[in-house]
């Protein structure tokens, strides 16, 4: 197994940026992990998203949801910017993850073509 | 499903639904004796009594958003299509255990697929749910802790990206090691 000092030396490095990552309005990057999403694929879809994320050092929150009902859209991913409405993309695929990264989270814009559903911030 | 690594990433789901705070996954498998077991026990918050004889039934769900529950469903078809089979054992405010068996060589088991990538989406969405990943081939053991990951952690969260990646290379390693090496 890789070294436990590697991972004692990256705690070290990390500590030093700590202070800078934490505090609330973050980014939420929300995956669909029911069965259904499973078996259509979520599990590609988050290791996509999780590339993501360490390709552009993105300070975001990655989470998961249950079925929310729309099994035949799986797999879902929905974003939610601090203060914005929450969008659910649908039928997502790994090559669509870095374009929704980047349009959406990274500069804002909603991606109106894969985007399937939208829920007013506040709601749930 | 196609792979039985996704099984186990949807059975895992139903040990976070139950409130789980330590999900263990142990995977044994011994080619020399035909055999594959992967068992999933919980700290959950158990199935009741009644539930128990229909938790394979696709019909029933104990979910509200639609009305059937296929994941187990789904696993004991597996296990039974590689004659083995599934048993559930679960104790309401204990926790739950979920063994499925498979006759390793059978032509139609599912490949195990990518444990690794199974584990890390385990560990990243739930971060304060405990993992232990024990995994026996042959005489050969891996073991994954999430505790002992944390204990060396500290402050540092353990889906923070670095220690994702570092996780990541530490799972297709220590899966490698597993199946390859000698």
């Amino acid at each position: 197994m890789k070294s436990l000092q590697e991972l004692r030396e990256l705690r070290a490095e990390l500590e030093k940026e700590i202070s800078a990552r934490n505090g609330e309005g973050k980014p939420k990057i929300i995956i669909g992990m029911g069965t259904c999403g499973i078996a259509a694929g979520a599990r590609d879809i988050l290791q996509a998203v999780s590339q993501e994320v360490r390709k552009r050092n993105l300070d975001v929150i990655t989470t998961q949801t249950g079925c929310i009902g729309m099994c035949e859209q799986e797999p879902l991913i929905d974003i939610q910017l601090p203060g914005q409405d929450r969008i659910t993309y649908g039928r997502v695929t790994a090559k669509d993850v870095e374009r929704i990264v980047v349009e959406h989270v990274v500069n804002g814009h909603v991606v109106e073509e894969l985007a399937i559903a939208r829920l007013e911030e506040g709601g749930i | 499903m196609r792979e039985l690594s996704l099984h186990i990433l949807d059975i895992a789901q139903n040990s976070i639904a139950a409130l789980a705070s330590v999900i263990e996954i142990r995977i044994d498998e011994n080619p020399v004796q035909d055999r594959l077991t992967i068992q999933i026990t919980d700290n959950g918050k158990g199935i009741p009594e009644q539930q128990l004889a229909q938790a394979t039934d696709p019909f029933f769900t104990s979910r509200t958003t639609r009305r059937v529950g296929l994941g187990l469903a789904l696993l004991a078809r597996a296990a039974e299509e590689a004659q083995g089979g599934l048993g559930i054992r679960s104790k309401v405010g204990t926790g739950t255990k979920v063994t499925a068996t498979f006759c390793h060589s059978h032509i139609d088991r599912a490949p195990i697929g990518d444990l690794a990538g199974t584990m890390l989406a385990i560990i990243m969405l739930n971060p304060t749910t405990e993992v232990v990943y024990h995994h026996t081939y042959l005489e050969k053991t891996f073991c994954i802790d999430t505790r002992q990951i944390k204990y060396e952690l500290g402050e540092i969260a353990i889906n923070h990206p670095a220690v994702v990646s570092w996780l990541e290379e530490a799972l297709r390693e220590g899966i490698d090691d597993l199946y390859g090496g000698d």
